[in-house]
Parts: C-alpha cells; structure tokens; sequence
C-alpha cells in the first residue's frame, strides 16, 4: 500500500498542472457545498431561536377551534383554559395570548389587524412588553413592531384608532397610543399585529379570563390534560419553517450536483487521458510483478488523493473564510421577511461537524468512484499490449 | 527437464488473431534453458522473438504446449501467480527501457524491491549495489528524462538484477544503444551472468549481443531453426 501511495503521489506531483487544476476545483466545490448548506443551516438556526424565543417558547396550547391559518376561525377561538393550564399560567410557567379581530384607522386608510392580548408581566416570550405595564398616559397603551409601525407610519407616542369585534358580536372603537415601537425578529409578531395588555383587551371584547392560545415556558413539561385544547409541540409548529428551508436546500442540491458532476468531470478525463497515456508504463509495472488489481488500485488511489488534496487545499482557504463568515455572518443587502424565512440583517452561517463531515465523505466518494471507473479498464488490459503502448 | 532447467518448454504453439485471420507466431516450439546460461534467440523481425519471451515471462499465454518456469507449470498460473513470479524470480530489461518517468535513478532500481516488500535497509543496500554494477553510482536523484540512451538502459539493467532474479529475460536490449553503449551493457551483463549464475535470455537480431552469446537459437517463422553451444567472439 505505501509503494502504491508513494507511486500515485509521485505520479499525481509529475502530472503538474492537471493534477491541480482538478484539486482546486474539486477544494472549490468542497469549499461551495459546505458554504451553501451552511447558510441554509444558518437560515434554520436562526429562524428555530428567533421563532422560540419570541413566539412558541417551550410549546403552545391552542383553542380547539383556533387554526391560524383560517382568519374565520379567530372570531370564535377564544375560551378559558383547562384547570390544568391555568394552573401553570398562575405559577407564571405559562401565559395566554387572546386574539380578536379587528383594523387600524390611521391617516384615513383603513388596515386590517389582529389585536393580541399579552401579559405584560410575562417572561415567558423574548418581547418588550413591559413597556405596557410601564405606560402612564391616558390612553390604551398598545406596541408594535417596526414592521408594523412602517406600515402604519407610525411611531412611539402616535395615537390611532383600532375597531373590532366583541365576544357579542358587537363592533366597538377606541383611541390607542403606540406606547413601543419593538425591534423584533419575527415578522410573524409584528405584521399585521397590535400588542394590547390581556386584561385590556379580554375587557373590550368581553372575554374575561378567556385566551385564543397559551404559550409554555422553556422547559416546562407540556401537558397531556390540556384536553380539549389542542397541544402544540414546538416542533410540530416549526415544520412548516423546516419544510420551507429544506425545500429550498432540495433546489441548491441541484447547483451541488452540477459543481460535483464539474469536478467529477474534470477528474474522469483526466484519468483517462493518464492511463491513455501511460500505457507503456502500466505494462512495465505488470512486467515487474504488478497484479492487474493492484495496478487498478493504484490507479484509483491517484484518483482519490484528488479529494485528499482538494480537501486539504480547501482546509488552505476555505476554514478562514468559512470561520470568518461564521463568526462576523453575512450582511444582507435587502429584507427578507416577504420570502417567508426568518432572516436576520446579517445571516450567519452555521456550520456543523455532520455538514463538514457528510460533505467530506461525499466528496471523497464521488472522486474515488469516478477514478476508479476508467481504471477497470486496466483490469481488462494485456500486459504486451500495454508494453506496446496499446490498450488492449 | 533437467533438476537445474530454469526454462522448460514442449510443444509451444501460439496463435495472435489479425484482421480476420490468425497469425501463427510460434509454430510447436520445444526449448530448455538450464540455469546460468546465457542464451539469446536470434532472429529477424516477426520471427515470434519477442511472443516467446512474453510467454515465458508470463506476460502472455500460449495457445498449445506447455511452459514450465523454474520448475512452475505456467497454465495452471492465475494472473496473480504469474505476477508474483514475475515480481520474484524474473527481471524484464526491455528495448525502449521502460523507466517509470516521475520515479529518480534510486527510486525505479529500488521499484522491485519495494514490491518485494524489503526493508528500508536492504533496499538501500541492493540498490547502491546494482547502480554501483552498472556505474551509475553517482546519478541516483537524477530523473529518467535526464538521462542518455545507455545510461537509461543501465537503470534497467540494475532495477533488473537488483532483487537477483533467477532469469533476465531481455528484448533487444541493446536495438536503441550506438555500438559503444551496447558493448558496455553487454560486457555487464556478461559479468553478471558469471558473478551470479543468473539465467540471461535475450532476443535480438542484433549482431553486437550476438558476439556475447554462449548458446543461439535462430528462430524463423515461429520455428527454431537451430539451437547452438558458441564461443563469444567479443573481447
């Protein structure tokens, strides 16, 4: 095995220029894989924190009539918690969140919106809502989110007027004044949403003690008796998330192919133009007591130190520049929110040691695989025509 | 077959297909090579010189008869086998040299013996030996490519005996060499074949190598013609 190693290296160094040439393409495509997974990992991470820390936290109980997904359902998806999540609401290790529809009346357009009951004592979600509690004007203090508030035009201290729809049917209005403008994250509690103290908005739509959903903390056990209200895992409320993120790798899996089939490529001709050329040579090595397989083995082996330099040539540049892009991430030049992933102004890219190493093996593969293809040929090879420079 | 025949044949018949017929290139071959000899097959081109040391070397297999090699009954060989033998008991000194190109002078004598799985030390021995034989002591980083036509040929000659093969089977060594460098290669193959008792059995239509030849075999058409003990008429 070293004689074969020592040879392939030898052989590899004296092919000079095609020899590197193939290496850097192959250390590019290495290089591009692991950067491109990387920043969908990235994309992943990011949006799994953002969404946990500011929206589902340790999991969610849902009204058995609420589906977020059909605005028809919010006017009826309210209703008291079960004893049992009450319970955890009144020890603090959950909060419930009431919904009710209604529109912002602001500079004489009208905007529909989900106003949103909060407490504003909660620690249970990553959100500003003391600033509620902190409010001492005259108003109905309300937050937004920036989002928001450039939809609206509007900002800290701006009053509009909110109608909506009580437990009765009734359509109701009042004066708010935006109390906090938050900086969030998650556009998914920002567009489209009016944050109001829960006893506030519980009074104006007659729903006392009543929730749409109730958020759990962190680490706190969901319960199986929350029945009939329906438990939501934060899994199974990220799996659209997921979905989306890993839709979206399936398509750049494409480019992957194309740049792996590239240096593939470029590895294939070159290991058959090398064993086009060096028939003479092949023969020779049979002539001194090389086996057939074990010529084949060298053969593949110079192939496959391809990847072995390709990789470390990748290591050369590409551990610098992924580093870099991990630690200081990537500035994005425009908002992403409308593409419906949760990106943040810089995306930093996550790069995992299954990545590194699933891509590793990949590549290793595919080079060793598509080096040993035309060496089979050998196999099949006379030693006296190889000895006269003839293929077979 | 003698207990000391290096080479025993019977009966050798080898057919190459060509177009649309077969070319008869050994025609009922019968050949004894005892160790120590120092034999050359003598021909024009085309005369099945070089099938028959193919064939013995187990490069290539006969259509009829039977090869014995040290004793060894060639048929019943795997590529593997024949490979081994090959690697152990048989050195190749080939026409055009054959020097692995991206290996240095040391690195290709020393080819052999890595495959022999030597030590480091016994490499480094044998191979300043063989290059000390063949007077190439001092080029032992230089790359083939560096190299003249004879001293090319004298890296061959030492990556040839340097694991001390029991036959040295050569074609036309000398057919690339001017008439100093083939006297040279011969007068230390000559010595080689004394000092070691090694088998040596060249083909050539050369008639520089034929000077050194203690026992010609004229081969014509596939057919030995005549198999004769001579006197090396070179100094």
């Amino acid at each position: 095995m070293m004689t074969q190693l020592r040879l392939a290296l030898k052989n590899l160094v004296g092919a000079g220029a095609r020899t590197w040439l193939n290496v850097a393409v192959t250390s590019f495509t290495f290089v591009i894989i692991i950067f491109m997974s990387g920043l969908y990992q990235g994309i992943l991470a990011y949006s799994k924190r953002v969404t946990v820390e500011s929206e589902v936290a340790g999991g969610i109980y849902w009204h058995p009539l609420y589906d977020p997904d059909d605005p028809f359902t919010l006017d009826d998806s309210h209703g008291a918690p079960p004893q049992a999540v009450l319970d955890q609401i009144a020890e603090g290790r959950a909060m419930s969140v009431l919904l009710v529809t209604g529109a912002a009346y602001i500079n004489g357009r009208m905007i529909p919106m989900q106003l949103r009951g909060i407490d504003p004592a909660q620690q249970i979600v990553a959100m500003p809502t003391t600033s509620l509690a902190d409010y001492d004007g005259d108003a109905i203090p309300v937050m937004i989110g920036t989002g928001m508030a450039k939809l609206l035009g509007a900002g800290e201290g701006d009053a509009i007027t909110i109608r909506w729809r009580d437990a009765y049917g009734t359509y109701d209005a009042a004066d708010v004044e935006i109390s906090k403008v938050m900086s969030v994250e998650n556009f998914k509690v920002d567009f489209g949403i009016l944050w109001l103290p829960l006893a506030v908005l519980q009074e104006m739509s007659n729903m006392p003690g009543e929730a749409t959903y109730v958020t759990v903390r962190q680490g706190e056990p969901l319960l199986e008796t929350a029945s009939p209200w329906v438990l939501k895992t934060v899994m199974s409320l990220m799996e659209d998330m997921i979905a989306l993120v890993q839709a979206k790798q399936s398509s750049a899996a494409i480019m992957y192919v194309l740049l792996l089939a590239l240096s593939a490529l470029g590895i294939f001709n070159s290991q058959v133009l090398s064993i086009f050329q060096r028939r003479r040579e092949i023969g020779t090595l049979m002539a001194l007591g090389m086996s057939r397989q074990r010529v084949v083995g060298l053969f593949t082996l110079e192939g496959g130190i391809h990847s072995v330099l390709a990789l470390i040539l990748a290591f050369i540049y590409g551990a610098p520049l992924l580093y870099l892009t991990a630690s200081r991430g990537l500035p994005l030049p425009m908002d992403y929110s409308d593409s419906g992933f949760l990106i943040g102004e810089r995306l930093f890219p996550v790069y995992g040691p299954w990545l590194v190493a699933g891509t590793t093996l990949l590549v290793a593969t595919i080079v060793t695989v598509v080096s040993y293809l035309p060496s089979r040929k050998i196999a099949k090879m006379e030693p006296t025509a190889a000895l006269r420079g003839k293929i077979a | 077959m003698s207990a000391d025949s290096a080479i025993q044949i019977e009966s050798l018949v080898k057919h190459f297909p060509m177009g649309g017929s077969v070319v008869e290139a050994l025609k009922g071959v019968n050949l004894a090579l005892g160790a120590g000899e120092f034999a050359g097959l003598v021909g024009p081109s085309g005369s099945g010189k070089t099938t028959l040391l193919n064939i013995i070397g187990g490069l290539d297999s006969p259509t009829q008869g039977s090869v014995r090699v040290l004793g060894e009954d060639l048929a019943n060989k795997t590529h593997k086998q024949l490979a081994d033998l090959r690697k152990e008991h048989i050195g190749f000194i080939f026409q055009t040299f054959n020097l692995l190109p991206v290996y240095t002078v040391f690195e290709n004598v020393e080819f052999p013996l890595l495959l022999l799985n030597r030590t480091n030390g016994e490499r480094q021995k044998a191979v300043d030996e063989a290059l000390e034989r063949v007077g190439l002591s001092h080029k032992t980083k230089a790359r083939p490519a560096t190299l003249s036509g004879g001293e090319s040929q004298r890296v061959a000659i030492a990556r040839a005996i340097v694991k001390q093969p029991s036959i040295i089977l050569a074609d036309e060594p000398t057919a690339n060499l001017d008439a100093e460098n083939s006297h040279n290669i011969m007068r230390i193959l000559v010595e080689l074949n004394e000092d070691n008792s090694t088998s040596f059995l060249f083909s050539t239509h050369d008639e520089k190598v034929m000077a050194y030849l203690r026992r010609t075999i004229h081969l014509v058409d596939g057919n030995i013609t005549s198999d004769e003990v001579t006197t090396p008429s070179a100094p």
